[in-house]
């Protein structure tokens, strides 16, 4: 086991690629995630474990030599915040067009435009319903902290050849800059040519020896029939992902009567107002989504049996609340709420905004019992007359 | 005395044979366009250099997008102008094979000129073919970069009008400036003597990747007849006159 160290949730991300075995890193600086260029520049891995990192002219340059690196079948990084992401979205959609492997670091900033630099979570729509054209999904992981950060990276390589699928860690400026903890993985060494002869040869183009006929990296059919085909098949492999992929963490469920969903920073900040309520005899939990592609929509239907209401957080003027509700089903009341454009929301604004959503269903319980009462009293006069 | 069929195929009668590394898909280009010839050579120095197992080529969009449907060699397709950053990310995890692009001039000259200008800044050890035919084909005619003053395309019915639409643009004459680019050359394939002089380019900018040179840039001046309205044979007359004294042929650079 390696060392703990004290670490930014930028540099987490790049030194766990470094020791998790990629070959290669593309970006572009953009705040808030600069850092993973500049640790990685500075570490200079090339000398070490081989891994390359280039300064790219632009995301959309640094996500296609995404694209070349993967489609030889190396583990390529690429990073960037919501503008350099969106410029990405091109890149990102012919990725999982071919099924290429790879992963994408999401570090978001308050939008719309050019927004701010502070943290947000404005980027969930783009992130989990295809942000580039085409019927499309990329495994989703949301880390809530700096240990995670770190730990996705290597799950994400993992997921990404498991599926041949594009993975994003849809952080946000908050993780990417706070200092925290982190346990510290041993070196695993990058694949030799042989390995990757051996894993991606059927598929990946490594120069065609005698052996084999050539391998082609497309997204391309003319004709529509085999493009269906194609569609049908990621279909298969997305739903594939949904029965085995699927993350999330409860906390202080179990009795829960008033649920929190929420996801990266949102969920550590829904985890101190559970605290500050709770101290008031208020019994409220938190379903964090840690795979936001798959969507733990049945754990948030199970909880309606015991939850009286839900209310997704997030910094953003309202995105997941649509997954939150669809999950639902309209069988509980599901409000949202947020700050957003950069603002972080405090966890007594929070309580305060949950303790609104308790105090408006008791007002409803309230009534229905009222009027169940008024009813049964009704019934049993009309009784006594008869 | 009469000659049968079988007296004349016989091994030593045999003047030309079509390299191993085209496959014997037909050509989806229209015939006389510049394309085939182009892609032929290219297989044909792969073939004799014997690199096709270190060979990985880059299609992006345009007429040549199925490429890989014709080069019996290891490749991608890339998106519209990417190839040269998609080609920089194969050269880099690839250092020691052989990487090359295939781009036209829309591709390269439009949409992708970010990329073709910063891999070529970068010196990337790569070859990138450049076919110029001063239109966009695939799309169905409409005006390139590169297209010609007063030429007619599907977008600049009237001709191209230089005060509205701008100038042709001479890629190679652009990337011979940067310090990356170690061989920068104009050719085309319209005669034997053409397509002889290209293929010496062709195996030039191969050499220069063993030996770590940088970028090679060939751009191959090529016919477009369906897009320029003109049977083939009138078209290459055409090219001759009018293209090439925009785009002169000749090495540029190295
Ligand atoms: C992002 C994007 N924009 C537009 C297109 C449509 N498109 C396909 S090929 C092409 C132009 C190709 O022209 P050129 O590169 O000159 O190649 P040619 O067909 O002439 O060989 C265009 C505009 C596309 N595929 N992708
Ligand atoms: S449209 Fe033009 S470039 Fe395309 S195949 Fe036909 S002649 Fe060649
Ligand atoms: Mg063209």
């Amino acid at each position: 086991m390696g060392e703990l160290r004290l670490m930014k949730g930028n540099e987490a991300i790049a030194e766990a690629a470094i020791r998790c075995g990629c070959d290669a890193y593309f970006g572009y600086p953009i705040t808030p995630q600069s850092e993973i260029l500049e640790y990685l520049t500075l570490q200079n891995p090339e000398k070490t474990t081989g891994m390359v990192v280039l300064q790219a002219e632009s995301e959309i340059a640094a996500i296609n030599m995404v694209y070349g690196a993967a489609a030889c079948g190396k583990k390529a990084l690429t990073s960037s915040s919501s503008p350099g992401i969106s410029l990405k979205q091109e890149g990102i959609s012919y990725i999982a067009g071919a099924e290429l492997p790879a992963v994408i670091v999401n570090v978001v900033r308050g939008g719309p435009g050019l927004g701010t630099i502070q943290p947000s979570q404005s980027d969930y729509f783009q992130s989990v319903k295809g942000g580039g054209h085409g019927d499309y999904k990329l495994i989703v992981l949301a880390p809530n902290s700096v240990q995670e950060q770190y730990d996705f990276v290597k799950l994400g390589f993992d997921l990404a050849f498991k599926y041949r699928n594009p993975v994003l860690i849809l952080s946000d400026g908050a993780i990417g800059q706070m200092m925290e903890k982190v346990q510290i993985s041993d070196f695993t060494p990058r694949w030799t040519e042989e390995e990757i002869v051996q894993m991606t040869g059927s598929w990946a183009t490594h120069g065609k020896p005698e052996t084999r006929k050539h391998n082609i990296v497309t997204s391309l059919n003319l004709q529509p029939e085999p493009q269906e085909e194609h569609n049908h098949h990621l279909q298969r492999k997305y739903k594939e992902i949904e029965d085995n992929e699927l993350r999330y963490e409860k906390f202080f469920c179990e009795d829960a009567e008033y649920v929190f969903v929420a996801y990266g920073t949102s969920s550590r900040l829904c985890q101190k107002a559970i605290q500050l309520g709770r101290e008031k005899g208020l019994k409220l939990g938190l379903l964090r989504p840690i795979t936001l592609f798959p969507f733990p929509k049945k754990q948030i239907k199970m909880a309606t049996k015991k939850a009286k209401a839900f209310l997704a957080v997030e910094m953003s003027a309202g995105q997941m609340v649509e997954d939150v509700q669809l999950a639902v089903k309209g069988k509980r009341p599901v409000k949202h709420f947020g700050r957003y454009g950069g603002m972080i929301p405090m966890p007594d604004e929070i309580l305060e905004a949950m303790e609104e959503l308790i105090a408006k269903v008791e007002k409803k319980e309230a009534k229905k019992a009222q009027k169940k009462a008024k009813k049964k009293a009704e019934k049993e006069a009309k009784k006594q007359k008869n | 005395m009469s000659i049968s069929i079988q007296d004349i195929i016989k091994e030593e009668n045999k003047v030309f044979s079509k390299t191993k590394l085209l496959t014997d898909k037909v050509f989806s280009y229209c015939p006389g366009c510049g394309h085939g010839v182009a892609h032929r050579i290219i297989m044909e120095v792969i073939e004799e250099m014997g690199i096709v197992n270190q060979t990985i080529g880059v299609a992006p969009v345009g007429c040549s997008v199925l490429a890989y449907d014709f080069m019996d060699i290891d490749m991608q397709q890339a998106a519209h102008g990417r190839a040269p950053a998609v080609a920089t990310g194969i050269s880099r995890v690839f250092p020691d094979k052989y990487v090359f692009t295939y781009q036209g001039d829309g591709d390269l000259a439009a949409i992708g000129t970010a990329e073709t200008i910063h891999a070529c800044s970068r010196g990337e050890n790569i070859i990138i073919f450049f076919i110029n035919n001063g239109i966009y084909g695939m799309t169905g005619g409409q005006m390139a970069p590169t297209t010609l003053e007063g030429m007619k395309t599907s977008t600049s019915p009237h001709g191209r009008d230089l005060h509205q639409m701008g100038f042709p643009i001479k890629m190679t004459e652009i990337v011979a400036q940067l310090d990356g680019v170690q061989f920068a050359t104009r050719q085309a394939v319209h005669t034997p003597s053409a397509v002889r002089k290209t293929k010496k380019a062709v195996k030039k900018a191969f050499e220069n990747v063993k030996n770590k040179k940088g970028v090679s840039f060939i751009e191959i001046v090529s016919n477009c007849n369906s897009g320029w309205k003109l049977a083939p044979v009138k078209a290459n007359e055409w090219m001759e006159e009018f293209m090439f004294p925009v785009y002169p042929i000749g090495d540029i650079k190295g």
